[in-house]
Parts: C-alpha cells; structure tokens; sequence
C-alpha cells in the first residue's frame, strides 16, 4: 500500500480528476475529466508518468495538504504561492516532498483551476475506467478537509523539473467552428457574435461558463429556438440560453440538450476557455474545418510538446524564504513593535 | 422513397426539415439529424441506424449515441478519417429507409410499480385537470400500454419515454422544480421519465418509483435502460412502494424485465 494525501483545507468544488470517460454518451453520461485538460498532461510531463493518473483539482480558497509518506509532486493549472515547510515552490514545477511535510497552497493568482498532480497517481476508485469525479451524475464527492486520499505506486522518476506553460490565462481569442444550429443564427447575429467582447460572468463550473457582453448589446436568438428538438451536445458547445446569453459547455455538460448553439470552441481552446476567471475577457473567432484540424493537438502530441520544454529548476536565491538559516539577515524584527 | 441526405454545406439548415442531414459537430463529431420535429418514425430511424453503426462500425468511429431524432458518431481529429467516416455515412443512409428499418434487437420491457398517490404524486392532479380527466382515469391511461425509451440523457442511465397519447402533450413549466427524488415518475410533452438521480425539473411529477436507472456500482449494468427498450408503469399504493423499497438492496424496487420478441 502506497501513502495518503490527508487533506487539511480545500476549497468547495475541488474533486480528483483525470482524462475523463469517454464512451458513455449514449447512456447519457459525458465524459467529463480535468477542466483543463493541459494542466493534467503538464503534470504527467513534469513527473515523466502517464498522462491518465488523477490529480487534484483545486478551485477557490487556499489549500493545505500533508502527504504521509515521502512523494514527488507537481503543481499546474492555475498558480498559487506554494510553500512546503518553510521552503517556496515554484509553480509549473515537480519537487520532493518529506513525509509529514505541510503543502500550503494561496489562492489561485490567475485562472481558476490548479492541480496537485503525485507520482503514482491519485488512487480514487475508478467508476467506469475513470477516477474523475462528475459530480452532475452523482459520481464521486468535492474533496473537503478531513478527506484522506490514496496514492498509486510510485515507480520512481524525476523532481525539480520545470515547464514553461501553454499560455492560456486571462482570458483571449476562442476559435470555434460552425455547429449543426448555426444557420438558426442570421447572418447579422453571427456576425455580431464574432465581433462582440465577452466577459465571464459569474455564473460558471465544470458544467459550463457564462458568459456577459461587454458593453450590454442585444440577447442572441436563434429561429425557432423554443422547439428545438434535444440532441447531442459536447463539451465547447456555444450554447444560448432562453434569456440569450452564451454559456461555454464543460466537460460535465449534459448529454444532450435542446437551447441552440451558435458553433463548439475547438478542443484546443478548452483550457483557454475554462481558466478564464470571471470578469476576464473573450472573444471568439471563427474558423474552417480545415484550420481546426491543423491547429488541434492531440493528448500524445500536448505530451510531446510538454517534454520538450522540460528544464532543471534551478534554486533561485530571490524564492528562498529561509534566508535566516543562511546567515544572510540578522537584527530583522517583526516591524510592529512602534505600535 | 429515400433521398439522398446532404450536407449542411449544400443545404442551409431549415428548422423545418424532414430529410436526413449530416452536419458537423465540433471537430472530432458528425451529426445525422433524421427530423426537425417529433416523430416516433424519426426516433425508429436514429435507433435503427445506431444499431447498425454498432453492428458493422464504419472505421475510425470511437463512439456513437442517439438522441430523439438523430445520432451521433465521435473520431480521433488526429486521424484522417472525417472525409472518409462522412462517405461512409453517406452511403449507409442512402442504403436503406431508416424510418421503417426494423427496431434494433436485445430490447426488454420493464414492469416497474410505482405510486400515483399523495406526496408520490404532487403534480398528478393538475395534469389531469389539464387532460381534462379524472386523475384515476389518468393513471389507468398512462399505465395502459408501454413507452418506448426513444433516447437517453440529462443524467447517466435517464431514458425519455413516449410517445404518449397526444392529450399528454402538456408543456414543461414555466419555472423549475428545485428537486424530485430519484424514482420520481414525470411527465411532460407526451413523455415520462424515470428520474435516475434527485435533481430539479421542469417536468411534472405524476407519480413516484423505487427504481434505480443508474446503479454505479453493478458494473455491466449500471444502467439499466438501454434506447429502444420499452417501460410499462404497474400502479401499486404508496405504502406498497414504501414496502417494495425497505428491503431492497439492489435498488430495482420491485422492476423486472423481460425481453422483447
């Protein structure tokens, strides 16, 4: 039997995540997985293991973990101040942690969802070939303090690796492709679609994310709308709601649904999209098949890109937080002392 | 007659179509949409050519689903297999009238009791004022003859159920409903569905079941209904169910199945 991760604090909404199930859109169940699907194989690269072991997923207030046995961890996604006993971690980077050692994460300083990926893996239950938790469905929980979580086995592998990551924070271009509803959209809608700036809005999780005009223009409305027939709809979808508004669908979407959508985000984009925090901009743009199909990665070919931009984390002095014990500074007080 | 479905490339999209279109969905999907609206031939011809893509699938497809109307086929975007899945495609609606092909085979029928009374039935009386019926003669005609499970979705393992009679086609509501439990029985535009978990509606809650359509941990059948099985409600007393759930570990609250010929 490998370690547990106890977990002491985490914020509401945080699950175990990995690639997700795919195969079970017929039994109306999508196939859910990490909402940003980079940060999962960043992980996978910083610790050289495969790309479907579970991490954490963070979102919200900060976190404190304590691993009972010695492990190597990474930290991707969204950044945090990142602090194991008195050392600073870097984020975007793989290190060692000591048994019994306290992982604090801050909250998140850009984007929304962080991941704590463990060599081995997180060992949650697998529900039909998968560990993530979907909660829409009723599988798995929200991780919260108390909640002690098992580890694969770790075979070995690197630490002290760092990866310079996909930019994909703070909102930004969107590509998308033309959908089965799309013509429902005039042409002038479609057009105002693609030349409008959208904020996130407040409203959004793994299901899907709001999203708000910028300078408050007219709802979008498709012909027919309130008579679509339901059909399948998938994670990316631009799906209006009744009041006009887009929602970005996630990857715990439904399975299927009846609102219109005005094109799908291509798969390329999803991080982009789902790491926006509220308030950020977004706009979209569209592109052809063909376009689509040369920019798209596949999970091997992000995994390859990841490796390559693997380097050494070197310690930089500037990160160090336990300069006393160096003997760099002395006479430092605690600077309240005049009040 | 068949014709030849087209592409939505050749043919703007009308809301008002009735024949078979394909059209894009997302990068690694296709849609074969058989109807705009409603209709059990539209419904036959998604489950008929579903069973036939599982049967002999067309190479490169990694998932197929159905819905009301139409049917869904998920690729690898990293193969170049799209034009060669959208032929294929092509070439399979054009080879048969899928809206009289035969239903596929392996479906059951499922007799599952339920409850038509008090707080089992919150909405059961407005319904039948709507239908313009007493709520007795609505229960006997709703449990008169099986529905079929024309698609699954909105939760793991939930089938939508109909056609019903055309005095059941009675609108959603304006506002949701924030939870019916799992096992409630709803209804709404000629439809009933089993709610496989607790979550909110706008559908009208006519009645309740112990039956689980989602059960995680049964392993191969972890969802019990498939598309194209058929439902027939038993009407038994809410301290019946009550009963039928107390010693129920299972959870097919008292359901059986048996196949249909």
């Amino acid at each position: 039997m490998s370690g547990c991760l106890c977990i002491e604090a985490i914020g509401p909404g945080s699950t175990v995540q990995d690639t997700g199930r795919a195969g079970y859109l017929a039994q109306g169940l999508s196939r859910g997985g990490a909402a940003d699907r980079l940060a999962l194989l960043e992980g996978a690269a910083l610790l050289a293991q495969d790309q479907t072991c579970a991490a954490i997923e963070i979102t919200g207030a900060p976190a404190r973990f304590v691993l009972d046995a010695d492990a190597r961890i990474a930290l991707t996604g969204a950044p945090r101040e990142a602090r194991a006993g008195t050392r600073n971690l870097a984020w975007n980077a793989s290190h060692h942690m000591a048994a019994g050692e306290a992982l604090i994460l801050g909250p998140a300083t850009a984007g929304v969802y962080s991941y704590l990926h463990v060599g081995g893996g997180i060992a949650a239950d697998r529900v039909l070939g998968s560990r993530s938790a979907h909660l829409g469905a009723g599988i798995g929980a929200p991780l919260a303090a108390g909640d002690r979580v098992a580890l694969g086995a770790d075979p070995g592998g690197p630490s002290g690796v760092t990866l310079a990551p996909e930019e994909r924070l703070g909102g930004g271009r969107l590509r998308y492709l033309d959908g089965p509803h799309s013509a429902l959209f005039s042409d002038a809608q479609r057009a105002r679609f693609a030349a409008t700036r959208f904020r996130r809005g407040p409203r959004g999780n793994r299901q899907g994310t709001e999203l708000v005009q910028e300078s408050g223009g007219a709802p979008f409305a498709a012909r027919g709308q309130l008579s679509l027939l339901s059909e399948t709809i998938v994670p990316g979808d631009i799906q209006m709601t009744g009041a006009g508004l887009p929602y970005i669908l996630g990857p715990e979407c439904q399975s299927i649904g009846g609102y219109p959508r005005i094109g799908t985000v291509l798969p390329v984009d999803m991080p982009r999209a789902m790491q926006a925090a509220p308030g950020e901009t977004l706009h979209f743009e569209r592109v052809e098949i063909g376009e689509a199909l040369a920019v798209h990665l596949s999970d091997a070919a992000w995994m390859a890109r990841c490796a390559a931009r693997l380097r050494p984390l070197v310690r930089d002095p500037a990160r160090m937080t336990d300069l006393l014990s160096y003997g760099l500074i002395g006479g430092v007080t605690a600077g309240d002392e005049l009040e | 007659m068949t014709r030849r479905p087209e592409t939505q490339s050749q043919r703007p999209d009308d809301p008002l179509f009735d024949v078979p279109q394909i059209a894009a969905l997302g990068i690694d999907g296709l849609l074969v949409r058989f109807r705009a609206g409603e209709s059990m031939e539209a419904n036959r011809a998604a489950l008929a050519l579903r069973a036939a893509l599982e049967a002999d699938p067309i190479t490169g497809v990694q998932e197929t689903s159905g819905a009301l109307a139409s049917v869904y086929l998920r690729f690898d975007p990293a193969m170049d297999v799209r034009e060669a899945i959208l032929s294929a495609l092509r070439e399979r609606l054009a080879a048969a009238d899928w809206a009289r092909a035969p239903l596929p085979q392996g479906r059951r029928l499922w007799h599952v009791p339920a409850s038509f009374e008090g707080g089992d039935a919150p909405d059961l009386g407005a319904i039948a004022d709507a239908a313009g019926i007493a709520p007795e003669e609505a229960v006997a005609q709703i449990c008169a003859a099986p529905v079929r499970a024309l698609a699954l979705g909105f939760a793991p393992g939930q089938a939508y159920f109909g056609m019903l009679p055309a005095r059941w086609d009675i609108p959603r509501r304006a506002a949701l409903v924030p939870a019916v439990p799992r096992g409630a029985i709803v209804l709404a535009v000629r439809q009933l569905i089993v709610f496989a978990a607790t979550a909110p509606t706008g559908w009208h809650q006519i009645g309740r079941s112990a039956f689980q359509p989602f059960r995680p941990s049964r392993g191969d059948e972890t969802f019990a209904f498939r598309a194209g099985d058929e439902l027939r409600l038993h009407p038994v007393g809410g301290a019946e169910l009550r009963e039928i759930e107390a010693d129920d570990p299972g959870g097919m609250g008292g359901a059986r199945a048996e196949p249909i010929a």
